[in-house]
């Protein structure tokens, strides 16, 4: 099986899991207010994480290059509250203009 | 339901173009079609879906894919067991119903709060599922068209996309101080451990909120 599809299958399994513990298993209980505090920062901690990766990351060096653009666009984007495909679509332009022109 | 079917409508548009943004993404990091329709079919949860083909892309392997797309996904048991008490009837059917539990049809739903009312959530997440599936779908099969990824600048549009799934979770000092952190351990570890790992170990970072609570 490819890489593709083994991730596809193992995170389809996994989230299926994942979405089914409260209305299948827990059922009005509370998990400790500890644990949901920790679950919680993983979101943004791990973007953050991807964010860097997808700028700055190119193997096993740190390098600056058109990406850089496309984030700042992203940046001008989040900031004016634009919708997440307008984003998007922002990233990928700016990042392909500074590649053709610089 | 049908309640929850219109109070999804004017977003439709916006989660079937990000189902086609992370279509093509997917082509992009060398994902078959057909692979990335089930994933969204079956995962129906779109930064977890975005990471796993970015660290595929960037040649991460499919331990740390996974790994990083579920620790994203763990969300999914907190938000699920706030509403789970309302899920009534046989183990099937709530275990399909819980599919449809997203961030949207959660919050539009009154997730968290004495109103939440289950067929809203039902009617949200069916109507989300549809448009991001089949956005999916028309992404991927636009993203075969697209010759190089990056001369379109799609390795780019990465980098913007999880910066705006980012500021959707900041929420107070303790999410920015995550965030912070995690960019700062991905940042440091890249020169050093093989692709993937940095995205992982950042969840280190996630610490601040057992440290705090």
């Amino acid at each position: 099986m490819s890489a593709a599809w083994t991730t596809v299958l193992a995170v389809g399994a996994g989230t299926v899991a994942l979405k089914a513990v409260g209305p299948v298993v827990v059922g009005g209980r509370r998990l400790p207010e500890r644990v949901v505090s920790l679950l919680t920062m993983l979101a943004p901690a791990l973007l953050a994480a991807l964010v860097v990766v997808e700028t700055f990351g190119s193997g096993r060096h740190l390098v600056a290059d058109a990406r850089l653009a496309g984030l700042g666009a992203g940046l001008v984007a989040v900031a004016l509250r634009a919708p997440i495909w307008a984003v998007v679509i922002a990233g990928a332009a700016a990042t392909a203009a500074a590649r053709h022109f610089l | 339901m049908r309640r929850g079917v219109r109070v999804a409508a004017p977003l439709v548009p916006a989660a079937f173009i990000f189902g086609a943004s992370f279509g093509v993404l997917a082509r992009a990091a060398h994902m078959g079609a057909v692979a990335a329709v089930v994933f969204s079919a079956t995962t129906f949860a779109g930064s977890a879906q975005v990471a796993a083909v970015s660290v595929l892309g960037a040649g991460g392997g499919v331990a740390a894919a996974v790994v990083a797309a579920l620790l994203l996904n763990t969300r999914y048991a907190p938000i699920g067991i706030s509403v789970g008490e309302s899920f009534r009837g046989h183990v099937l059917r709530r275990l399909l119903q819980a599919q449809l539990v997203v961030d949207e049809s959660w919050a539009l739903a009154g997730g968290g709060t004495s109103r939440f009312d289950r067929r809203v959530l039902l009617g949200v997440g069916g109507t989300f599922w549809l448009a991001w599936t089949a956005g999916t779908a028309v992404g991927a099969v636009a993203g075969s068209a697209i010759g190089s990824p990056s001369s379109f600048g799609l390795d780019g549009a990465f980098a913007a996309l999880f910066l705006a799934l980012l500021a959707a979770q900041l929420r107070d000092r303790r999410t920015v101080a995550a965030a912070v952190g995690g960019a700062a351990i991905a940042a440091a570890l890249i020169p050093f451990v093989p692709a993937g790992l940095p995205i992982v170990a950042a969840t280190a970072a996630a610490l601040v909120g057992w440290r705090r609570a």
